[in-house]
Formats: C-alpha cells, sequence, structure tokens
C-alpha cells in the first residue's frame, strides 16, 4: 500500500467516525426526552460536524482530485466510507444512543489526545481544537450512563440493554490495520491497541459508579474501516445525502 | 402535560459574562441533580460564549417576595428621588457601574 493512499484512508476515517456520528445524533434533533437534552445532543452532533469537516478536506486535500469536504460527505457511495462500525448503530431508545456516546468518545478523546502530536500539522491542529469538545462529549455520556444505570428499574434496564447491543463493536476501534500501522509508524497517526487499558479503566469506573456490571465478552464485529458496513448505514446515508444526490451541487 | 411529579426538579441559572462582572439570572433549566443542572445550563445559555461561570441554584431555594405586598415593599420609594445619586457625573469611561 502506497504511503500516500494510507494517509487519505487515515483522513477519512477520522472524519467518516465523525460525520456518520454527527449525523446519527442529529437525529434526535426535535425528539429528545428533554428539550435540555435535545440541545445537548445537538451541540455534539455541530460539534462532530465541524471535526469531520476539517478531516475529510484534509482527505480532499491529499487526494488531489478537487473533491472537498462537501463532495466526500455527500457524493460517496456506502462502500467508501471508513468509519467504525459503533458509530452507524441506530439510536433506539435514549439509552442505546448514550451508551454509544459514552463507549465512543471515550475512545474519540484518548485517540485525539495523542493525534496532537501527529506528524502531520494539519490532524494536530484539527485533534487540538476538538480534544476540549470531545472531553465534554466524554463526560457528558458517562454522567448519563451512571444515572439511568442507577436509575429507575426501568431505565436501569434500557441502559443494560444499550451497552449489550453496542458492546460487539467495541474490540474494532482498537484493531490495527497495515493503513493503522504504516501511520502509527510514520509518526502521523496512533498504535490504538495501546489505548485499551486506558479505557478498560474509565469504561470500568463508569460502570462501577452506575452499580452496572461489564457486558459479558463476545466476538468482536469488524469492517466498517474496509467499508464493510452493517445494513444501518446505507438508510441513513440514503436520507443524509438526498439533497446533493437528487439536485448536485445545489447551495443555499 | 406530564405528570409534574415525574418532572425532574427546575434550577435556576445564573451567568457570569465575564471576570470581574456579578452573575446574572438568565433562566432555568430542568435537570435531576445539581451536575446535570449544570450540563444542562451549559448546553442551554452558553453555547455562544455568552459565560465563563455558572451557577444553578434550586428553584425551590429561592424565597420570593409576595406580590400582594407589593405595595408597602416597593412604592414607598417612588417619591424619595434624593436616593438616586444623580448628582455625580459619571466619567465616559467607566463602563459598568
Amino acid at each position: 500500500m502506497s504511503g500516500d493512499r494510507a494517509r487519505i484512508d487515515y483522513a477519512l476515517r477520522l472524519g467518516d467516525d465523525a460525520l456518520v456520528l454527527g449525523q446519527r445524533l442529529g437525529e434526535w434533533c426535535g425528539h429528545a426526552p428533554m428539550l435540555e437534552v435535545d440541545l445537548g445532543l445537538a451541540n455534539i452532533a455541530l460539534d462532530l460536524i465541524g471535526q469531520a469537516q476539517h478531516f475529510l478536506a484534509h482527505a480532499g486535500a491529499l487526494e488531489g482530485h478537487g473533491r472537498d469536504a462537501d463532495k466526500l460527505a455527500f457524493r460517496r457511495d456506502v462502500l467508501d466510507f471508513k468509519n467504525c462500525l459503533l458509530v452507524e448503530q441506530p439510536n433506539g431508545d435514549f439509552a442505546q444512543t448514550i451508551a454509544r456516546q459514552a463507549l465512543f468518545s471515550t475512545w474519540h478523546e484518548l485517540m485525539l489526545q495523542r493525534l496532537q502530536g501527529s506528524s502531520d500539522t494539519a490532524i494536530a491542529a484539527v485533534a487540538q481544537k476538538a480534544v476540549k469538545e470531545v472531553a465534554y462529549h466524554a463526560s457528558f455520556a458517562r454522567e448519563w450512563v451512571v444515572r439511568l444505570g442507577d436509575g429507575t428499574a426501568e431505565s436501569r434496564q434500557r441502559m443494560v440493554d444499550g451497552l449489550d447491543w453496542m458492546w460487539r463493536f467495541v474490540d474494532e476501534l482498537f484493531a490495527m490495520d497495515l493503513v493503522d500501522q504504516a501511520m502509527a509508524e510514520a509518526g502521523v497517526g496512533v498504535d490504538k491497541s495501546t489505548l485499551r487499558p486506558e479505557w478498560d479503566h474509565l469504561i470500568d469506573a463508569m460502570l462501577a459508579e452506575a452499580t452496572l456490571e461489564r457486558p459479558a465478552p463476545r466476538r468482536g464485529v469488524m469492517g466498517g474501516r474496509e467499508g464493510r458496513h452493517s445494513e444501518h448505514l446505507g438508510h441513513m446515508l440514503s436520507e443524509m445525502q438526498f439533497l446533493q444526490r437528487a439536485y448536485p451541487d445545489a447551495v443555499w | 402535560m406530564s405528570d409534574p411529579k415525574k418532572e425532574w426538579p427546575l434550577w435556576e441559572v445564573f451567568v457570569r459574562a465575564k471576570n470581574g462582572l456579578s452573575h446574572k439570572h438568565v433562566g432555568s433549566v430542568h435537570a435531576a441533580d445539581d451536575r446535570m443542572a449544570i450540563e444542562a445550563a451549559r448546553d442551554t445559555y452558553t453555547r455562544r460564549m455568552e459565560g465563563v461561570s455558572l451557577w444553578v441554584v434550586p428553584s425551590a431555594a429561592i424565597v420570593a417576595s409576595d406580590p400582594a405586598e407589593a405595595g408597602p415593599l416597593f412604592e414607598p420609594a417612588e417619591d424619595k428621588v434624593y436616593r438616586h445619586p444623580t448628582f455625580y457625573v459619571v466619567p465616559d469611561n467607566v463602563k459598568h457601574i
């Protein structure tokens, strides 16, 4: 694999994680359980879409074919998306959304902390700005896991079910393939496998405070980084990309 | 409306716009506890860089004056113009007074 292709893929992975989760959270807008939560989720969605814009613009510039962030977001097919499977999972109920957010944002914060030192100055600059935003996302989501887990019998059951749904997508966050290895060696990326102990520690502390058990271990599902997605992503993109597909290059 | 007993408690939100100014009441949020009230206040009232510090206070802890007593409480001040410090010139560059 050429170094250039790996570097483009790496920027796409970072951008697609943020874009897909931002779009998912946007689905809550106007539907969240409380006005305050509605605003909170929309704030997080907008933070993530802002990050996606920067990472995708960088990927487009590296690629050099004239594709900007909008083209990559709205005119790319599902098989070309490089996000992890966790972020494309359906919102489900509020607890399932919070489970996804706590697992992802805890990982995302650890990633961005390391990426601040990336030898790719564009990636380092985005990470420096994004790490503060994501620290809030992680704390918001983990606080909610505690409230729901240690809440009523119903909120607890929903939190258990939400974590159970998302847990099979955790291993993929830490998996290292050829792109990841090449980028880690080049000083651009992160050896994600080294993040696991700290992630485990943070998640276990959250579960203990929420009086919840760690979900039973299971075989991790992988493939998102290579474009092998769950059925959910295609449906999400058909809605997200509708306008630019139906009216190419439409502007406000 | 949903059952009020099932609603989260109400919290009054105060924002300090910048250091040196006092916290000002800006509105209220519903939240299950104090930590969540701070987060809800942050998301609701400081999204556009409105502040550098937040206070939340349980609305139930606020003691309000009785509107029926407004006459005895406030009207006696109406004709006491000498209590206003209007006989001083305020320098132009004094902003927060």
